[in-house]
């Protein structure tokens, strides 16, 4: 879908981007960066809008130097920013951008109301865009990027200024692009957390240089773990201190620092975070909770987080090795073993 | 939904209706896709229509519409004088003054519609979306362009074409009126380029609709109320040559002057002496210069704004 080759943008005085290779094939990809890490600057030289000072880029085979309008007419851009006009009906107004997409009149109509309703916008569409809600804005600018039903879009930052439900809600939607749609995706982010329900494939970048590019299952499926948080009892004042135990003596390996969720969040210190190998774990927590007699407040899964990777990635020599995949990040959960 | 149990299950039912009709499956788009000058078609056609608020809200149809009206109105006026008054062999103002009478609404026109046009698009941050498109910037700023002129075009135009037809009717001599109108209509030609042009470059450098609005008004009614107040101190001192080259200050009177020399006009210059022929082609020539200028500005302002 997307290919650059040692890509670097430099302007007087910074240099945006720094010899990016990338490689990015289809489904949902995430960009993942910093403010001023480059992702903007990356996304306007994909649009054949801004020369590259050196490297070249290609998108969907196409050369952004030299076929830049071929790009443009099937890739679709939603941007970071405000770019809805509020006098006018989302209708009207993604007609119009259809049409500036080269779609025909009743093409661009059909389109239209199509996209609109995908993205779920109902009765709503035919009043003026300044009554909408942030949400239902947000939805106005996807459906202007893929009514010409592009082969891929480029989503700056979507979820920016929503609310977590309508976080979740245009996470879903973007899955559904490439799901439902079959519509590569390319979405900025500077929160980590989001992309890892969405993405198939996480790119960082830092400073303009390529921190790591791996599939998000190499970042987060490796092994589960299991919050585990438990009542103190007379006997066992303790309660969490006594489980730990119990569970180390059965041979259960336990996570982060001494077994305890090292997040700082009120309450963390009495999580016990537990290495979950299969169902045998499962069981075993639960009969060591009943032997001891506490009480069970919950026993979750949790997964490992982009950002402990991303965490470990900024670390110096994390990041020298950065393209050599997971498994630096369990290390300090281990060394207590 | 009269009764609670009416509303409960049409609720449930338009719940699981509506997660249907989300899932009825995306339909991919295999037709055609017309490309750049289809788009910058697309472009024009909306901005002219959008110049006449039409598909616009209703409130937004309400000036365009109105001074349009005041244009035909006063045509309509002149071709009943011409046609009531016996005797009369011609209309009562030549075509080529019209638009020189009629320069406020005019100025209110395109100082209305020129920000509605261009900030709009600046001020609500659309300019991205355009040029994500296979448009190019002189796509858009050629549309635009093209667009305001004409709508002024229409709104000179169309009188002059009412002046025509009564005249017609009023069985005026033929060759006559044709030869004024086809001036008259080359005279507003002339002006809708230009005013176009300044319009919607002081509209471009201002994306604050208001500001826009009271930056147009200005720079045509202060212009030539500045050039005017001079030209006719020069003329109180006999400076009759002054009187000429300060004409070349303002639009209203580079458009005079231009239809004095080449376009068999009369000057509306105190003392009603516009340019000769010679002093006519530096009046064309800051014309031109001006419209070449507004368009290099424009396509500059947008150079600047890119994604």
């Amino acid at each position: 879908m997307i290919a650059t080759e040692s890509l670097s943008k430099r302007f007087p005085r910074v240099t945006a981007l720094d010899r990016l290779s990338l490689d990015i094939g289809p489904g949902v990809t995430g960009l993942v960066g910093s403010n001023g890490a480059g992702k903007s600057t990356l996304i306007k030289i994909l649009l054949g809008l801004s020369p590259a000072t050196e490297g070249r880029a290609a998108v969907l085979g196409l050369d952004v130097a030299t076929e830049g309008a071929a790009i443009r007419e099937r890739v679709g851009y939603m941007p970071e920013h405000d770019c809805l006009p509020p006098d006018v009906s989302a209708t009207e107004f993604v007609v119009h951008m259809a049409r500036m997409s080269g779609l025909p009149p009743t093409a661009a109509r059909e389109r239209t109301a199509d996209t609109l309703r995908h993205v779920g916008l109902y009765e709503e569409r035919y009043r003026p865009i300044g009554g909408y809600s942030t949400g239902m804005k947000q939805r106005v600018k996807l459906a202007q990027a893929l009514v010409h039903d592009p082969k891929l879009v480029l989503l700056d930052e979507p979820t920016n200024g929503l609310d977590p439900v309508g976080r979740d809600e245009m996470l879903g939607l973007i899955r559904r692009v490439h799901t439902d749609f079959g519509i590569s995706v390319l979405v900025t982010s500077h929160l980590l957390g989001e992309l890892e329900r969405t993405c198939d494939h996480v790119v960082v970048i830092d400073g303009g240089a390529l921190l790591r590019s791996s599939s998000t299952s190499d970042f987060t499926k490796t092994t589960t773990t299991l919050a585990v948080e438990v009542t103190d009892s007379d006997a066992h004042p303790d309660g969490t201190d006594a489980l730990r135990r119990v569970l180390t003596g059965a041979g259960t390996r336990l996570v982060g620092h001494d077994g305890l969720d090292a997040e700082g969040l009120p309450g963390a210190g009495h999580i016990l975070l537990v290495e979950a190998t299969g169902e045998e774990t499962y069981d075993l927590v639960r009969d060591s909770v009943a032997e001891l007699g506490l009480g069970l407040i919950r026993m979750e899964q949790r997964r490992h987080r982009i950002a402990e990777v991303f965490r470990a990635a900024e670390a110096p020599q994390a990041a020298t090795a950065a393209k050599a995949g997971v498994g630096q990040e369990k290390g300090s959960g281990r060394d207590e073993h | 939904m009269s009764t609670e149990t009416g509303t409960t299950e049409t609720g449930t039912v338009a719940g699981s209706d509506s997660s249907r009709i989300h899932n009825i499956g995306y339909r991919s788009y295999d037709g055609a896709r017309l490309g750049r000058a289809y788009a910058r078609r697309s472009l024009y056609s909306q901005s002219l229509r959008g110049s006449f608020g039409l598909g616009r809200s209703a409130k937004s149809k309400v000036l365009p519409m109105l001074l349009c009206g005041v244009m035909c109105l006063v045509a309509l006026i002149l071709v009943a004088v011409a046609i009531a008054t016996p005797g009369m062999t011609k209309l009562p103002i030549k075509y080529t003054d019209f638009a020189i009478y009629l320069q406020a609404v005019i100025g209110l026109f395109i100082a209305s519609q020129a920000p509605q046009s261009v900030s709009r698009d600046l001020r609500f941050r659309s300019v991205p979306l355009y040029f994500s498109r296979p448009i190019e910037r002189v796509d858009y700023v050629l549309a635009k362009f093209a667009a305001m002129a004409s709508a002024l075009l229409i709104l000179t135009g169309l009188p002059l074409v009412i002046l025509y037809a009564g005249s017609l009717l009023a069985k005026f001599d033929f060759a006559d009126q044709t030869t004024g109108f086809g001036q008259g209509m080359v005279s507003v030609a002339l002006l809708s380029v230009l005013f176009a042009g300044l319009g919607l470059v002081v509209a471009a450098l201002t994306p604050r609709r208001g500001f826009g609005v009271a930056a147009v008004i200005a720079v045509l009614t202060i212009t030539y109320g500045a050039v005017s107040t001079v030209q006719a101190i020069a003329w109180q001192t006999d400076s009759a040559d002054a009187v000429t080259w300060l004409g070349l200050f303002s639009p209203i009177t580079l458009i005079d002057g231009v239809q004095t020399a080449f376009l068999g006009a009369s000057s509306a210059f105190p003392g009603g002496e516009g340019p000769g022929a010679a002093a006519g082609v530096v009046y064309l020539i800051v014309v031109l210069a001006l419209v070449a200028g507004s368009y290099a500005v424009l396509m500059r302002r947008y150079r600047r704004v890119g994604l």
